[in-house]
């Protein structure tokens, strides 16, 4: 067991390609981290450099505090899972798993015992004898885990390694994977794009975006205060809503009416653009004949078309369209290039995804009063994305004083 | 339908095996009977097959055929492995060219070749040499190695070699314990093709040999004599055209499966 330290890690492939810039990333020992990004940000690059499986062009990587830039694959004790499992199909399941320990020269009762042991822990024991090809999809991932754990390395690394797996299976394989690494206690570095399954497993979560860290942070706090417009748009499902904002007489103009802001973010405003984006989450909206009088101060109430109701059975999402101008900036293009949703059809307008009490009688078709939380609401900096209403790493909405 | 397929497949088989029956025949006739047009032989004898392997020229011409042809194919294969891992794992500047390259020298019409070749060789002092036919046997087998080759390592998953590095093995132990095993029945079958190639080449051995020192089986057959200068040959050159083809048809027999796991090896992907 081990910690590892990137210090100021870059890749630069051959062809130019610069994949990583500059990435500095602590994960103590015993610690499960999360790497998730949109397709082609560097996340396998990243995990292929702690490996030594790809040289690393600058900056310095330690294992145990020992620098490992330059050590071989083999000599870091670190075990991989594959997305693609690369299991060796020319050998049984058994001797899949003992590969890493004959390399090793344990002998044989050794060799049998931890097999065995791995086996147990995995439900592989009945397959032992069976070769890969002969395996379900969740059975040859089990078998990845199991070579992975047998050795006791220092660390693992796994590249999507439930990417494969239909829905159901990848819930189930998500907690043996969580139980796994609890119950080992070996520091783990995870690689997926799958946000469930990285606000589900890790201890700690970093987001990507194109070579560089965007934030590093426990779950709930990257979801309550995303540092800036990419991780608030990326972490949440249905994501986040974001609506165009402009600075008017000391209020901020929006498509929900003007919203009051405090003094916090008018201090702030001083010398920012004039043009802004809003964040939104959904469970921040609710039916204002649903709020009581205490929380009503807290927020502001709009009335718009209700265009879809979709009842959950515990809360209904409801989507509307309201008048105005839509947010636009790069990393929300990206976002919905990533969320294969560029090219939808929108409509005039922008859409407001809201999640609202199973109580509410809100009706397809009709106008309805909807109060919105402004002490949850962000406020973006469309030129670099920063988020506006972050103080000391949190975030307070727009109303603080 | 069936039975119409049936009947086509017997057609092309014996349209095929016809002029091989017919060889086998002759080889077991003698002299007496050799031309009465029958293709089962009314006396059977083995007298041609005793006479070829008690003339000098027949066994040399046989040593010369195994020796050139295990040589060529053990240094094409070897090549063609190493460049075929190169193709298809390594991107280099000139990849296309090479691969372009070989392809056209495997279209190249060999027999305009054979003129300068003796010329070079005669200059050289390899001509009539076992050097002198190994050498264009390479040349000319080696861009169907690559090429069966490269197709083949194409196909197997590179994560696994990722995986066996990150399992504790050396780059030679990757090699050895994880690739080569999936990568052997691609080399089997390029091996078998480039020998063929070699056991079967008449251009050449006939072309670049003057005398038994070098001269291949089937260069061989056509200077064949009878058992003395006046004998009629035929029985005693069938019967070597029997001997030659049976290690190709036992090698296809033998490694026919392998040959079918080899092409279609693209079921080893999880
Ligand atoms: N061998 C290579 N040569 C050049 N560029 C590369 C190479 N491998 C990856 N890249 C580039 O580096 C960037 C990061 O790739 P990487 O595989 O790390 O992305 P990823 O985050 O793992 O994406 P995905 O989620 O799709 O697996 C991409 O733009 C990719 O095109
Ligand atoms: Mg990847």
């Amino acid at each position: 067991m081990a910690d590892i330290v990137l210090d100021k890690v870059s890749k630069k492939y051959p062809d130019g390609t610069v994949a990583v810039r500059d990435v500095d990333l602590e994960i103590a020992d015993g610690e499960f981290v999360i790497l998730v990004g949109p397709s082609g940000c560097g996340k396998s690059t990243i995990l292929n450099m702690i490996a030594g499986l790809e040289d690393i062009s600058s900056g310095d990587l330690r294992i145990d505090g020992e620098r490992v830039n330059d050590k071989a694959p083999r000599d870091r004790d670190i075990a991989m899972v594959f997305q693609s499992y690369a299991l060796y199909p020319n050998m049984t399941v058994r001797e899949n798993m003992a590969f890493p320990l004959r390399l090793a020269k344990l002998d044989k009762a050794t060799i049998d015992e931890k097999v065995n042991d791995a086996a147990k822990v995995l439900e592989l024991t009945a397959l032992l004898d069976r070769k890969p090809a002969n395996l379900s999809g969740g059975q040859r991932q089990r078998v990845a885990m199991g070579r992975a754990i047998v050795r006791n390395p220092k660390a693992f690394l796994m590249d999507e390694p439930l990417s494969n797996l239909d829905a159901k299976l990848r819930v189930q394989m998500r907690t043996v994977v969580s139980r796994l690494q609890r119950r080992l206690g070996t520091t783990t570095v995870y690689v997926t794009h799958d946000q469930t399954e990285a606000m589900t497993l890790g201890d700690r979560v970093v987001i990507v975006r194109a070579g560089a860290i965007q934030q590093v942070g426990e779950p709930q706090q990257l979801y309550d205060h995303p540092a800036n417009l990419f991780v608030a748009g990326f972490i949440g499902s249905p994501s986040m809503n974001f609506l165009h904002a402009s600075v008017a007489d000391g209020r901020l103009r929006t498509a929900l009416g003007d919203l009051p802001i405090g003094s916090r973010v008018r201090g702030l405003l001083s010398d920012a653009p004039e043009n802004l984006i809003i964040g939104i989450r959904p469970e921040h909206f609710e039916d204002a004949a649903l709020v009581d009088e205490a929380a009503r101060a807290k927020g502001t109430e709009f009335e718009a078309p209700v265009e879809l109701v979709e009842s959950m059975g515990s809360d209904k999402y409801v989507y509307f369209t309201v008048e105005g101008e839509r947010a636009t900036s790069a990393e929300l293009e990206e976002l919905a290039a990533d969320a294969g949703a560029s090219d939808l059809p929108t409509g005039g307008g922008a859409n407001l995804v809201t999640r609202l009490s199973a109580e509410s009688a809100v009706k397809e078709g009709e106008n309805w009063r909807v109060w919105v939380n402004l002490e949850k609401i962000h406020l973006f900096d469309p030129s670099n994305g920063r988020n506006l209403t972050l103080h000391e790493g949190r975030a307070a909405g727009v109303t603080a004083e | 339908m069936k039975l119409r397929w049936g009947l086509l497949d017997a057609v092309v088989v014996v349209f095929a095996l016809l002029p091989v029956l017919w060889i086998v025949s002759l080889s077991f006739k003698t002299t007496a009977t050799l031309t009465d047009g029958n293709l089962i032989p009314r006396e059977w004898t083995l007298e041609n097959y005793r006479t070829i392997f008690q003339t000098d020229q027949f066994v040399r011409a046989l040593v010369n055929s195994i020796g050139i042809a295990l040589i060529s194919t053990t240094i094409a294969v070897v090549l063609g492995t190493m460049a075929a891992y190169a193709v298809a794992r390594l991107d280099f500047p000139g990849k296309g060219a090479l691969v372009g390259v070989s392809l056209l020298i495997a279209m190249f019409p060999q027999v305009s070749l054979v003129s300068p070749l003796f010329d070079i060789e005669r200059q050289l002092g390899i001509f009539d040499t076992w050097l002198g036919l190994i050498l264009p046997y390479i040349t000319f087998s080696l861009p169907l190695a690559i090429y069966t080759l490269s197709a083949f390592f194409k196909q197997i998953p590179w994560d696994l070699e990722k995986a066996a590095k990150m399992d504790g093995a050396t780059q030679a132990q990757a090699f050895r314990k994880v690739i080569a095993p999936l990568a052997a029945p691609g080399v089997f079958t390029s091996a078998i093709l480039v020998f063929i190639f070699c056991w079967n080449d008449f251009l050449f051995a006939i072309s670049l040999t003057s005398t038994e020192r070098s001269r291949t089986v089937p260069a061989a057959l056509s200077f064949f004599t009878g058992a003395s200068q006046f004998e009629d040959p035929t029985g005693a050159i069938s019967a070597a055209a029997v001997v030659i083809t049976i290690p190709i048809i036992l090698f296809v027999l033998f490694f026919q499966r392998r040959i079918v796991a080899g092409l279609t090896s693209g079921a080893v992907k999880g």
